[in-house]
């Protein structure tokens, strides 16, 4: 079976629906001739032409707005936000807007519109290109946001995606576009939104991440593994839905929990998760819920952000303070 | 200075040289729309003040705009992306009043857009709609579909960043599209002189690469005559046009708005000599084709139609606790499904 990084995942599912459908077309900042500024488009504009992979004037907003417009036609647009930073820019087209359209339209329009957005830390990029802005659009109901971890996911999440008539906010790690391969198969096959993956089994903590993390979070675990504490890693892979009964089960079984994200503690994600663990399985626990996020300060210079992010230590340290 | 499109002068008579494409029979048929659009806003603002009808924006004043730019588009291929001040636009566009009023009443079924209106809801996120206009009448040419899209702004509007990004893309991608910019002198206590240090609003399609062009907007025939040539144009392939139809609000912002607070009468009284109903009336008083006992007996048609519609609007069904959860997602999250189902389940309990 092919091997693939995350990066040739992501190309080979676009070229694999691009020439399935003819609907589906990417617009976005430099997705033509140099293939995306991480070359996640590489040589579909030879393939596909200059109508179907288009190189747009350089603001977000329109791109998403004309996007939504792109899909009432009858596209399938496949959106490329340079950073997921730079929605800023575009920001009130994302939830007041695609994540609207349909219940104020009475049902009449859907918005199958798929926003694909490199993010995170861990690269040296400079100010803004790192920010790890996710939970934001968890508040603008209307938009599924998807958070793959790994290649094999990459490829399936975001022929899901695509293929989803709801738009869809799609983030990818750019510190793993590369970092190794897995197996990939060619031709179609999705992963359902929804639906945790349990990527390391263990007996006495439940580490729960998402996206990059998740490697951050299996490293933690074999480190773990040699003081004799066995950790189950939990890849959410999409927070919006939120695989509420995977979650429940997978903390349940050890009765403690660490939850491990890049963006910042207050209001990430993390809490969202810890909130939802109490309501539910308060009782299975052994040990209050624990969570390791970035610093509550805006991302720093890149000769800080080891600093800033989670790391091993932090992960590890936070594990045997639940563990006491 | 931007040369302002004339044909039907303010006195009713027809400006020299002018040459109108439209006949006769069909400025009567502007007239009835014209004509329907202020008795529908008169009649909804005393609902609203009986608080019986929501908030609202009417129309008054600039029923010219509204009509005139829509009869220029063919409601079997063309689309209509309004902002929320074109009610009328969309109605003649097939949009049945009945719906839209339902959709002013809160209704939510009975408001949806029946398939095949090629209408896009009213859009009350200023701009926002004109990067989708946009995407829509670039889409509809990839598709390979002959429509244009009309889509609408206030010159408030304009001032807006979706504003520059929507005409720059339109402008890039030649999309088959007509911004049509009501210029109607306020946004909400806002005046034009204090929005913009342009001349005309027109101008700015320069900017853009494709051709502005301004018109007197409380001439319904000066603005048809604007808008066939833009629709004609984009329909051509050559791309989008910016029209800044320059018009006056006669009312408010909307029902919650005080004019008298921030408008000078005077300016208001100058407006009203401007009045685009007024005009026609007299035009086709002077050709014989309208009196007195005419005007009577449309108003009196007209308010029986708006009035069936109205009645139409209130009986249809009011929304149900479940509609809070309708149409936002096709496959909604699990979480949003138990949502529904504790909120139906404490109303039972």
């Amino acid at each position: 079976m092919p091997q693939r990084t995350i990066v040739e995942a992501i190309n080979n599912a676009l070229a694999e629906e691009m020439e399935s459908d003819p609907r589906v077309m990417l617009l976005g900042l430099d997705v033509g001739k140099l293939g995306g500024v991480f070359r996640t488009t590489s040589g579909l504009v030879e393939r596909f032409g200059a109508e179907r992979v288009v190189d747009t004037p350089l603001a977000e907003a329109s791109i998403i707005g004309a996007s939504l417009g792109l899909a009432l036609a009858g596209m399938v647009p496949v959106a490329e936000i340079q950073f997921l930073g730079f929605t800023a820019q575009g920001f009130h087209q994302i939830g007041p807007q695609l994540g609207k359209f349909r219940q104020r339209s009475r049902g009449r329009y859907n918005c199958q519109v798929t926003i694909r957005a490199p993010f995170g830390g861990g690269i040296r990029s400079p100010e803004f290109h790192s920010d790890a802005i996710e939970a934001q659009f968890v508040q603008t109901p209307g938009i599924k946001i998807v958070m793959p971890s790994n290649p094999y996911d990459a490829k399936g999440l975001l022929l899901e995606a695509i293929r989803d008539p709801d738009p869809v906010l799609f983030c990818e790690p750019d510190r793993l576009y590369r970092s190794g391969r897995a197996e990939v198969p060619d031709g179609p096959y999705t992963v359902p939104f929804g639906k945790a993956a349990v990527v390391r089994e263990g007996q006495h903590i439940t580490l729960v991440a998402w996206s990059a993390a998740v490697e951050l979070c299996l490293r933690a675990a074999d480190k773990l593994a040699e003081e004799g504490v066995s950790a189950t890693v939990l890849d959410l892979r999409t927070l919006v839905p939120l695989d509420i009964e995977t979650l429940c089960s997978q903390v349940a079984k050890t009765g403690r929990c660490v939850i491990v994200h890049e963006a910042p503690l207050s209001a990430g994600f993390g809490a969202e998760v810890s909130a939802t663990l109490m309501e539910q399985i308060f009782y299975d626990l052994d040990a209050p819920v624990a969570r390791v996020g970035a610093f509550d300060v805006p991302f720093p210079a890149a000769s800080l952000e080891d600093y800033y992010l989670p790391s091993l230590q932090r992960v590890v340290d936070a594990v045997r303070k639940t563990l006491q | 200075m931007q040369e302002r499109h004339s044909v039907l002068q303010a006195d009713g008579t027809i400006a020299a040289g002018a040459q109108p494409r439209m006949e006769e029979e069909f400025l009567l048929e502007a007239l009835r729309w014209m004509m329907k659009s202020r008795l529908y806003d008169t009649r909804v603002i005393a609902l609203q003040r009986q608080g019986q009808f929501g908030v609202f924006s009417p129309g008054m004043g600039q029923e010219a705009s509204i009509v005139g730019s829509a009869m220029a588009l063919d409601p079997t291929r063309d689309w209509i992306v309004p902002q929320y001040r074109e009610l009328m636009a969309t109605v003649h566009h097939g949009l049945p009043l009945e719906i839209i009023t339902a959709q002013y009443l809160g209704k939510i079924a009975p408001a949806r857009i029946p398939d095949g209106v090629r209408v896009l809801p009213t859009q009350v996120s200023i701009a926002a709609q004109l990067p989708q206009a946009t995407g829509l009448a670039w889409g509809l040419r990839l598709r390979g579909e002959d429509a244009v899209v009309m889509a609408y702004i206030g010159e408030g509007g304009s001032s807006e960043g979706d504003f520059h990004e929507a005409l720059n893309l339109a402008g890039v991608t030649k999309s088959p599209i007509v911004f049509f910019l009501q210029n109607n002198q306020w946004a909400i206590s806002t005046s034009r002189r204090v929005q913009s240090a342009t001349t005309s609003f027109a101008f700015r399609a320069a900017g853009y690469g494709f051709p502005g062009v301004q018109v007197d907007g409380n001439d319904v025939m000066a603005v048809y005559d604007v808008a066939v040539a833009a629709v004609e144009r984009a329909r051509k392939g050559e791309g989008p046009t910016l029209i800044e139809s320059v018009t006056y609000r006669m009312s408010f912002h909307n029902t919650t708005d005080n004019p008298s607070r921030y408008e000078d009468p005077k300016e208001h009284e100058e407006a009203r000599k401007r009045d685009p109903i007024e005009r026609v009336q007299k035009y086709l008083t002077g050709l014989g084709l309208w009196d007195k006992k005419r005007e009577t007996e449309l108003t009196e048609e007209l308010t029986r139609e708006n009035e069936v519609a109205l009645q139409m609007a209130f009986a249809a069904p009011a929304p149900t606790p479940e509609d809070v959860f309708a149409n936002v997602y096709e496959h909604p999250p699990e979480r949003v499904v138990q949502q529904k189902a504790e909120l139906l389940d404490g109303r039972r309990g």
